[in-house]
């Protein structure tokens, strides 16, 4: 055996090394339960995931794609692109944990958290390096049981442990469909390896029945309507800081994998028109259903769920268009809807933690006591509705750009009348903080070092990401389409 | 010079810093059209001057390219004269001064880059980052129904940026998705013809509706009342006198220039709904008694003047839109200011209140009187000149149709004549009846400053009209002749020929 394949999973490798480092050091430095300090701190998980989100991104740009260990595992340049995305998104997450993780329950779990979320993590990367539908079912249940445990968290809450039963069944579910989807999909091809199974697969109803339930698996994980219902429930059951990475890392991961499989796997005419219009229904409707319910919202965690909803409709719009143009866009989108989404869930974890607050009729004022958070929330809620200068509306531009080239005009116009409906619901917000005005607004704070790192992060994304014009080019530059 | 121009607008919101921003921004504007007048004069005959273009993004095509010709130098022009005396109208903002001017700044931002732009995708985006501080200058500082009113306004306006952005799809696909350089576009190989006449057939209402809302195209106009109400004066200003310009000149520039066989086939649905705006928002004008809605729907009935003229494709009457464009620019804002000197002395709005006011501040009273006599288009002030030059051109279209329309759009003016002289009559003389009004002072010199400039600007447009006029010919002559430069003139379609 040529065990210089093993150089190739550098990226995997190199976040086990991270997860074994830190599981060792939470052995040795277990926090002092008497003092009630922790001695294991944030500093650490935050320090190991940069190195390894730089070590693993600078190569990549000389790198050649490869395949290892007989075409399971596949490696091409826009993977490591991905995989650094989900990576700065990982670390702003761990970064607004901190204060979360601070809480007197939470202290000895901190080590878990931060174990659970890298496992998820690497579920994530097989998935998205895989070659072979084994692999990648086995990279999605990596993937989510160790988010089921992320999201019932907070075990004394119940809540919280809600949200985990139902995340739990409908992951679940959800695996059962596809894996029966991959089994017909077998039985039309006769082959589990994405590469073989375009040439092998012909349009027949047996292998559209495949399509249709591998279609419907992943729907549940990125939570496109009508397999969305889990996701209101868990997302406000679940830990702020767990949302936020269930609403942007684990469904852009998915998202990335159905277009590369979809692109791999079901580029046949035939296949391509079932896709293709069973996809444009899903869009509409994950869109327009996700934005009406957004509006009736009062609890903020609610509402970015909705709000998570139909920037995932927005997201696979970029699908349509199975071109190199459709993938850059994909994953540009995919980059700020990020930096924007993570913005805002740090300024409501900052929030939630200094005052126990979430719902939406409890920012009203929030101007004039937090000028700098409600500031920073409008800024990520501005990009999130697609507003210029921010990301939001180049990355929203984009996508619908690869959308309307793919021929789906009236698609593209269903979408901008969407938009339209987001701005007010986004607006609703910034109207609570700027214009209404409260009896007890939310009491002035500063916020930990962690938390200002975070929102840094995510501020200087959405600000630079779409002004600058490398970033897109930089991505455009490893697409490829069919 | 020009990136310069609104890297310049990066200020903080500090008194000091806006004055000396909006008064770099001035001087940087008049040293712009003194050098671009020498520039012609001296014998550039390129169709954008100063022209710098920057990849943007590259795979697609989309640049960052700016340049000016006669129409966008009149506008910036505007633009600078209105945020100048914008600034000065606000002087006296109380609470949150800074943010205030910040997204001001903003605003004025988002008018200029759009100005400068020649590339369809900058330009879309300086439009929409003109539109949503919009929303919190009017939520957070505006009176009367503001939420409402600040809602509704970007709500209506970003659903015409929909329309918009499908528009320019349809033309960057349209044309090859090879470039969204307006000019390149138009002089595309194969000229005029470069996008498919079945397609431009969708995508020119598209974008006309697109700019139209901000143009305040009947029926698309009703967020314009509401939302000059409620805005604070300065914004107010700019907005209707800058803002809504938007929308006539991105129909001019994009909508006709880019889609010459459409415009022919389809510009007379829009020509009707542009009358319907002139008379109808004139109507509307006299039976209001805010005198900020007075005022609103007047813009609606001048603003659709504008389009009215584009839409009549000559020479003419397009240099008329841009005058018209000018000077309603400058007169409205003189109107808000004003209106909104007078409404933080009464707190009233309402003319059935007010009355006397000569008496107790003459010198807004008198500006109040040349506002409105230059609105009705009295010769000396820049809207006798601005529609003398529309009328002309429209009546040189020979056929019925468009002689029809050019009477019914005349009308208009008369109707101006009823509300702006009712509206004086009632507020300004008589005797003063509310004992609290007489206590009142007449304008601080901040005030002063800011009227009379904008004053002297009507003044001087309507004085010395040629020079402008002269560049705005060079700006507009290329693209009429462009639009006629087609085979398809006489629309197919039109049940009126």
């Amino acid at each position: 055996m040529d065990y210089s394949q093993f150089l190739y999973m550098h990226a995997e490798l190199s976040l086990l090394a991270v997860i074994l480092i830190l599981f060792v050091a939470d052995l040795v430095m277990c926090p002092d339960k008497k003092s009630g300090k922790g001695v294991y701190n944030t500093c650490l998980p935050v320090v190991l995931l940069t190195l390894h989100t730089v070590l693993n991104f600078l190569p990549c740009a000389e790198s050649q794609s490869c395949e290892a260990f007989g075409g399971m595992y596949v490696y091409t340049p826009m993977m490591t692109v991905m995989k650094t995305v989900l990576n700065v998104g990982t670390l702003i997450v761990c970064l607004m944990a901190h204060k979360w993780l601070s809480r007197e329950e939470n202290l000895v779990k901190q080590g878990e958290f931060y174990l659970l979320v890298l496992f998820t993590l690497l579920g994530m990367y097989f998935m998205i390096s895989s070659g072979h539908f084994l692999m990648f079912f086995i990279g999605l249940e990596l993937a989510s049981v160790p988010m089921t445990a992320l999201v019932a968290f907070d075990k004394k809450r119940r809540e919280s442990a809600e949200a985990g039963a139902k995340f739990i069944l409908l992951a679940l579910f959800s695996s059962a469909l596809l894996l029966y989807g991959i089994s017909l999909i077998y039985g039309a091809s006769g082959t589990l390896y994405f590469d073989e199974i375009g040439a092998q697969l012909d349009g027949s109803l047996l292998s559209i029945f495949g399509l249709v339930l591998f279609i419907t698996g992943l729907g549940f994980k990125i939570s496109l309507v009508p397999f969305h219902l889990w996701t209101a429930d868990t997302y406000e059951g679940a830990p702020t800081v767990v949302t936020g990475f269930l609403s942007v890392i684990s469904k852009g991961a998915a998202a990335f994998v159905l277009l590369t499989i979809l692109m791999k796997c079901f580029a046949q005419s035939e296949l391509f028109y079932s896709w293709n219009t069973g996809m444009y229904w899903i869009i509409v409707a994950s869109i327009t259903v996700a934005n009406l319910f957004a509006i009736r919202q009062n609890n903020l965690k609610r509402f970015m769920a909705f709000s998570a909803i139909s920037q995932a409709g927005y997201l696979v719009l970029a699908i349509m268009d199975g071109t190199a143009q459709g993938m850059t866009a994909l994953v540009f989108y995919l980059l700020v809807y990020m930096v924007s989404n993570l913005g805002a869930f740090a300024v409501m974890t900052s929030i939630e933690e200094n005052s126990g607050k979430i719902l939406i009729s409890d920012y009203d004022g929030l101007y004039q006591t937090n000028p700098k958070l409600a500031f920073l929330m409008t800024l990520c809620l501005f990009s999130l509705a697609g507003i210029p200068p921010f990301a939001g509306f180049f990355s929203k531009f984009f996508v619908f750009m690869a959308a309307f080239k793919a021929g789906y005009p009236l698609l593209v116009f269903i979408a901008l009348v969407n938009t339209v409906i987001s701005l007010y619901y986004y607006l609703l917000i910034v109207k609570a903080m700027y214009i209404k005005q409260s009896d007890s607004p939310i009491a002035p704070f500063r916020s930990d070092a962690y938390t200002r790192l975070a929102l840094v992060l995510s501020i200087l994304g959405v600000i630079v990401f779409g002004i600058g014009g490398v970033f897109y080019n930089y991505i455009e530059g490893f697409s490829y389409g069919l | 010079m020009l990136l310069g121009l609104w890297l310049a607008r990066d200020v903080k919101g500090v008194r000091a810093v806006m004055v000396a921003g909006s008064t770099a921004l001035l001087v940087l504007a008049g040293y712009l059209t003194v050098t671009f007048l020498g520039d012609r004069a001296a014998g550039a005959t390129d169709e954008m001057l100063y022209t710098a273009s920057l990849n943007w993004f590259e795979p697609l095509h989309i640049k960052y390219s700016v340049g000016v010709d006669g129409i966008s130098v009149a506008m910036l022009l505007l633009s600078a004269i209105i945020v100048f005396t914008g600034t000065f109208a606000s002087w006296q903002l109380k609470p949150l001064t800074k943010e205030y001017f910040l997204w001001f700044t903003l605003l004025s931002l988002g008018v200029f880059g759009f100005f400068i732009s020649v590339d369809m995708f900058a330009m879309f985006m300086f439009y929409e980052i003109a539109l949503i501080p919009m929303y919190l200058l009017i939520g957070v500082w505006g009176s009367g129904k503001k939420e409402y009113a600040a809602m509704k306004l970007t709500l209506m306006l970003m659903g015409g940026s929909a329309f918009l952005m499908c528009g320019i799809f349809g033309i960057f696909y349209g044309a090859g998705g090879q470039t969204m350089n307006i000019v390149e576009i138009a002089n595309h190989t194969g000229g005029a013809h470069a996008i498919d006449f079945a397609q431009q057939c969708i995508w020119f209402p598209l974008t006309f509706i697109g700019f139209g809302v901000l143009g305040a195209l009947f029926p698309f106009h009703t967020w314009s009342p509401d939302g000059h109400a409620s805005a604070p004066t300065a914004v107010s200003m700019l907005h209707a006198g800058v803002l809504m310009k938007l929308g006539g000149y991105g129909c001019f520039r994009i909508a006709m220039y880019l889609m010459p066989e459409a415009t022919h086939e389809l510009g007379w649905i829009f020509l009707i709904l542009t009358g319907i705006s002139v008379v109808y928002g004139a109507f509307s004008a006299c039976v209001q008694t805010d005198l900020k809605y007075i005022n609103a729907y007047s813009s609606v009935s001048h603003c659709g003047l504008v389009l009215f003229a584009i839409l009549m494709l000559n020479q003419t009457s397009c240099t008329g839109a841009v005058l018209q464009m000018l000077s309603h620019g400058l007169m409205t804002a003189l109107f808000f200011a004003l209106i909104g000197m007078i409404y933080g002395r009464t707190h009233t709005r309402d003319i059935r209140e007010l009355n006397g006011l000569m008496r107790i501040m003459p010198f807004l009273s008198v500006g109040y009187i040349l506002a409105g006599l230059a609105n009705l288009g009295l010769p000396g002030f820049s809207g006798f000149i601005a529609e003398m030059t529309i009328f002309v051109g429209s009546f040189q279209n020979a056929d019925t149709f468009h002689r029809v329309l050019t009477i019914a759009a005349c009308c208009s003016i008369v109707i101006t004549a009823v509300y702006i002289l009712r509206v004086v009559g009632k507020i300004l003389y008589g005797t003063c009846t509310n004992e609290h009004h007489l206590q009142l002072t007449d304008a601080t010199w901040d005030e002063r400053f800011s009227v009379i400039c904008l004053i002297l600007a009507v003044a001087a447009l309507g004085m010395a009209p040629l020079w402008v006029s002269d560049m705005i010919n060079t700006g507009v002559a290329p693209i009429v002749d462009h639009i006629h430069a087609t085979s398809h003139t006489v629309s197919t379609c039109n049940p009126f020929n």
